[in-house]
């Protein structure tokens, strides 16, 4: 081995871009930590049980998120009621019927651009369709944006999981004379179950954190309210709002708002993928 | 002992037929929604849009007028904006994604690999409004203290870069917004790339090995260009992240109509002003242009997403791998 | 092409026509001319790829689920043309089992995965179902082994129980015939030797067509065999007739190990 200068040379360059790669990591480790923390010890900052007990106060007095909470709960659910269904079944259209022909094909692609598309881009969608014919806003819109924006994430993970399930399965449950949507129901969504509600809960989690959509469908509500067809309050939007006023109040309220909705994410995400690592160790 | 099986009656098995073409048909239907979406998002805008498309014609993307009082709009400074911000953020987070990704499959001892490619998946996890309001309560005023001032005084005069470093350090403008999107998109290229480079052939990379290559000279002569395609199918994912990002932006990018080269100055992207001015509209035709801005918008995400969706579609069919 | 119909001392069950397969282009069955015998077992033997798992599959269509492949020629069930269109496929299934090669129990308790089948066309309460259900155990000899853990997951058994549930499971609908292929190849030489004398049990009430690629096994077992090689049947006969006095040569040699 030629211990000169060429090989020292070539030793540095790799010590150095190895070395560069455990810092571009470290780099990245920083900011999650740095976002999470500030998130924690702002929000826990500003915490307090009345937060749960008391509206969104006007400019300058003091209150809670209580109708935002509430009201996020409600149109994260109805997408969710919505978005799930559809998704699923769309999910296995894909795995189990149209598998390799043109149809499939591209939706499968069209589905995954919308995966990443713009949400700012659904609500205007929901406006154009919902809102103007309603003449208002309402939380009916919110929850429709929501439900379009978990949609292409439910269709992704149900498609992949069922082409998890092995055909020989499928094939057990035909030999028996089942009907094809029996086989589909009763075996094959059992054998993919864990996988399917992972997916749910990764789009779930995703809605939940929603700002943009909301915007222009849900709007925003001062006060208390569950009516489906008015505007409704809800957690992403209030932290917009007193984020950007001048109020110190209403400052520390988004952050307590900003704490709650990374909790609940961060559960979510944590929840899904547990589940999904059970499915990896069950298929393998 | 045998019954006859064909005693099944033709009346259970007609209704079993008839679940059976209901249950494809709902499948198909729902899967059809996605079409729908797609072709009602591009109507819809259009029509939204019409009124200020056709007023302004093409000339609408070059100009940078926006004026609501005088009724004229011009999408240069949000097109401008939403495109700079972007280009920073991939200057930030193209290497950083692929040292990461580097890391993840080369450098990092196999008990660390899980824990850490999970928390740069958390990177995604976190909702986009709460980099927003770091960005605007923390980073930005960090900028304004400590950052842009060093950057002013050491390149303010520096030939041609000098331009960039102009302008007040008020610590929000077109360089924290590019910033935290970098932030955003790293774990969407992470992810990526840490799988196209999975994909390498063993064989492939111990051929090099077996020559003497150091771990570097594999990853940068054998890996890469093996990968070439599904890397930069992952960068363009990670563009059309970007493009498309709204809240994250609209907290720290000033909100402000002006084309400017510094990087200092506050701008306006696509999608901020679309939330900072969509509600309060006045008039049709600001909304309709508004609405044209958004189809402008998708036009380019979708023609973005379509691409990267294509390479990583033109790796998976070549190696028979799916990414 | 050489196809007898042995001397059976039963009726016939099933019987090829001139039935041919493609995969494609490819023709992997050849003018198959056979006679399945009632309550008998008769098997088929050949090397890799001669088509003796297709021609099983042809018997209760399992090719339809893919594309591309297709049969010709008519394969009558008791006189019925099992590959005209206006058969029922449902029907039909549920008249022909299957046993595959890999075991296949359904995610779901060991007494769902029985009354699955059974469930799908007839309707039984609570204490028929629980009769079928040790019934069809007890003739897979697993119920000893398992009536105690009925609520467990079909997946938590071991290979050769887990094969025995499938065979349990075909059994429970009561068809007329049972297909195997190669459905002890996957396991160990007890839960093997369990599963033919399962056969052996078996056939008093079942006609059986097993695909096996064990010559040793195919002579413990069957009654009739039959040797394919590329897709053709080359010699069909009484299985001692054919392990000791073969008249095909390639039959012999293949019998002698000379390929395989």
């Amino acid at each position: 081995m030629k211990m000169d200068w060429r090989y020292f040379r070539r030793r540095t360059l790799n010590i150095f871009n190895l070395t560069g790669s455990v810092i571009a990591t470290v780099f990245g480790l920083v900011w999650l930590f740095w976002i999470l923390w500030t998130t924690l010890s702002y929000g826990f900052a500003a915490f307090d049980w009345t937060l749960f007990t008391q509206n969104t106060p006007a400019p300058g007095g003091s209150g809670g998120l209580a109708n935002s909470i509430v009201g996020s709960l409600i149109m994260v659910g109805l997408a969710t009621v919505i978005g799930t269904p559809i998704g699923v079944l769309a999910g296995t259209y894909l795995a189990e019927y149209g598998k390799g022909s043109f149809m499939g094909g591209s939706i499968h692609f069209i589905n995954d651009i919308l995966l990443s598309a713009p949400s700012i881009i659904v609500g205007l969608f929901v406006y154009e369709l919902v809102v103007i014919r309603l003449g208002h806003f309402s939380a009916l819109a919110g929850a429709l944006a929501l439900a379009i924006i978990m949609l292409p994430v439910v269709i992704r993970t149900t498609e992949e999981m069922l082409r998890l399930v092995p055909n020989t399965l499928r094939e057990a449950a035909l030999a028996l004379g089942a009907p094809r949507w029996k086989m589909i129901t009763q075996v094959a969504y059992r054998g993919a179950l864990s996988g399917i509600l992972t997916g749910i809960l990764l789009a779930v989690a995703r809605i939940a954190g929603e700002t943009a959509p909301l915007l222009f469908t849900a709007l925003n509500n001062q006060f208390w309210s569950t009516d489906l067809m008015q505007p409704m309050a809800n957690l992403p939007v209030v932290i917009f709002q007193f984020a950007m006023s001048p109020y110190e109040q209403w400052h520390a309220l988004a952050w307590a708002g900003s704490l709650l909705i990374t909790l609940s994410v961060l559960a979510l995400s944590i929840a899904a993928r547990t589940l999904l690592r059970n499915v990896r160790m069950d298929q393998s | 002992m045998n019954t006859d099986r064909s005693e099944i009656s033709d009346r259970a098995l007609r209704r079993q037929r008839l679940l059976d073409r209901v249950f494809e048909a709902a499948t198909i239907g729902s899967a059809g929604i996605v079409l729908v979406i797609l072709t009602g998002i591009i109507v819809s805008l259009f029509i939204g849009g019409w009124q200020a498309l056709s007023t302004f014609g093409p000339a609408f993307l070059t100009t940078d007028e926006w004026n609501p009082v005088t009724e004229r709009f011009g999408a240069l400074v949000p097109i401008f904006g939403t495109l700079a911000s972007s280009l920073i953020a991939l200057l930030i987070a193209v290497p950083i994604s692929f040292g990461i990704a580097l890391f993840l499959t080369e450098v990092a001892p196999l008990w660390l690999r899980r824990p850490v490619g999970t928390a740069i998946e958390l990177l995604a996890a976190i909702p986009s409004i709460i980099y927003g309001m770091w960005g605007l309560f923390v980073f930005a005023p960090m900028l304004s203290e400590n950052v842009q001032p060093w950057l002013q005084t050491h390149f303010g005069d520096a030939p041609l870069i000098g331009v960039l470093f102009q302008g007040a350090p008020l610590g929000i403008g077109m360089l924290p917004a590019g910033i935290i999107l970098g932030i955003m998109i790293i774990p969407f290229i992470t992810a990526i790339m840490r799988d196209v480079f999975l994909t390498t052939p063993k064989f492939l990379k111990e051929s090099a090995y077996g020559l003497g290559a150091t771990q570097w000279e594999v990853v940068w002569n054998v890996v890469l260009p093996f990968t070439r395609i599904g890397a930069v199918g992952g960068i363009f994912l990670g563009l059309g992240r970007a493009l498309g990002e709204t809240m994250a932006v609209t907290f720290v990018i000033g909100n402000t109509h002006r084309l400017s080269m510094s990087l200092f100055a506050p701008g306006n992207s696509i999608s901020s002003t679309l939330a900072n001015e969509f509600t309060e509209a006045v008039g049709d035709m600001h909304t309709s242009s508004l609405i044209a801005l958004g189809l402008v918008l998708f036009m380019i995400t979708f023609v973005v997403l379509a691409l990267a969706k294509l390479l990583l579609l033109s790796l998976e069919t070549r190696e028979g791998t799916k990414t | 092409m050489t196809n007898l119909t042995p001397a059976v001392d039963a009726a016939s069950k099933i019987q090829t026509r001139d039935l041919n397969f493609y995969y494609g282009k490819y023709q992997a069955l050849k003018h198959i001319n056979l006679d399945i015998a009632t309550n008998r077992v008769t098997a088929f033997i050949g090397p890799s790829g001669c088509g003796k798992s297709t021609l099983l599959r042809v018997f209760n269509r399992m090719y339809e689920l893919y594309p591309h492949q297709r049969a010709t020629g008519e394969i009558l069930l008791e006189g019925e043309n099992v590959l005209s269109p206006r058969t029922d496929l449902f029907r039909l299934r549920a008249r022909i089992g299957m046993v595959f090669q890999k075991p296949t129990p359904f995610p779901m308790s060991i007494y769902d995965n029985i009354a699955f089948g059974v469930r799908l066309y007839e309707k039984l309460g609570k204490s028929a179902m629980d009769e079928r259900v040790e019934w069809a155990l007890q003739q897979a000899a697993l119920w000893n082994e398992v009536k105690d853990i009925l609520r467990q997951s079909g997946m938590s058994l071991s290979g050769g129980q887990q094969q025995r549930l499938c065979i349990a499971r075909a059994i429970a609908v009561k068809p007329e015939v049972v297909l195997l292929d190669e459905p002890a190849s996957a396991l160990d030489p007890i839960s093997t030797l369990k599963i033919e004398e399962l056969i052996y049990e078996l056939k008093k009430n079942y006609t059986i067509a097993i695909v096996t690629h064990n010559m040793q096994q195919a002579a413990r077992v069957s009654d009739y065999t039959a040797f394919m090689y590329l897709g053709e049947m080359v010699e069909f006969g009484d299985t001692n007739m054919i392990f000791t006095n073969p008249s095909n040569k390639q039959t012999e040699d293949y019998i002698t190990g000379r390929y395989g």
